[in-house]
């Protein structure tokens, strides 16, 4: 295993648990690349605390800058380090019990017929 | 934290192999206790199918087939976007314990990372959905 997936991964978690930087990341998901004017202007933050998170986001490469029009950098989602994180959810979210129960369930109860019609 | 890749179950079941061993690898089998609905090409490169009423459905290739005893696939990752190219690997072993099945169940794989995510996840990819909407607009400029 790569030894930095868990930093990516814990990167993504870490950045995630800070409200403010989820309604960011959230409104670049939605609604594509913007400054850190348009955010603030379209989110009830601040156009501080907007660029200090967005630094934040960026340090840890889930947003990048580019150049947009009149020369103010644009802020972009990125993706990768998010797939990664999903990869931790997807581990905890396979259920093997249930189905497992569910073949044991139907195993037993194949038998019982079985043995209640012969 | 730790990153998991890999999940094992065991589960002691009061039936002999031959018996588990349907349940695993039959259409009629994976179609009852896993899937609502499944098909399967029981040999190493062979497609399976479980579908569930609820309209999810999983789609898996069969790696290992060894009679009564080994059966693996691989399928998509859980909650992974439908076009991802990484896959778990799922096998099964049974080992018959008295007159019953010792059910092994490991699926590995949940911390790979394809080739390239190394790069993307740090490289910042301005690439994405810009070039695609791009060249989206160039075709239907071209039409």
């Amino acid at each position: 295993m790569p030894p930095d997936i868990e930093a990516i991964a814990e990167q993504v978690f870490v950045a995630l648990a800070d409200p403010t930087r989820r309604v960011i990341l959230a409104a670049l998901a939605s609604d594509g690349p913007a400054t850190a004017t348009d955010l603030a202007t379209r989110l009830p933050i601040t156009r501080q605390a907007v660029a200090k998170h967005l630094g934040l986001l960026a340090e840890a490469g889930l947003v990048t800058a580019e150049p947009g029009e009149r020369r103010r950098v644009r802020y972009r989602l990125c993706s990768a380090p998010m797939q990664v994180a999903q990869q931790f959810l997807a581990a905890m979210a396979r259920d093997w019990d249930g189905p497992l129960e569910a073949l044991k369930y139907r195993l037993d109860r194949d038998a019982d017929e079985r043995t209640a019609t012969t | 934290m730790g990153f998991p890749d890999r999940i094992e179950r065991t589960v002691e079941l009061a039936h002999p192999p031959a018996k588990v061993w349907a349940a695993l690898t039959t259409a009629e089998g994976l179609g009852t206790w896993f899937g609502n609905q499944a098909t399967i090409d029981l040999h190493p490169g062979g497609s399976a199918r479980m579908t569930w009423t609820a309209g999810h459905i999983a789609d898996m290739r069969v790696e290992r087939v060894e009679e009564l005893t080994v059966f693996g696939f691989t399928w998509h990752i859980f909650g992974l976007p439908d076009d991802d190219p990484r896959r778990t690997y799922v096998e099964f072993t049974l080992e018959p314990v008295g007159a019953g099945t010792r059910l092994t169940v490991v699926e590995t794989g949940f911390a790979q990372l394809p080739e390239d995510a190394h790069h993307k996840a740090f490289d910042g990819n301005t690439q994405g959905w810009a070039s695609e909407l791009g060249e989206l607009t160039d075709y239907l400029d071209a039409a």
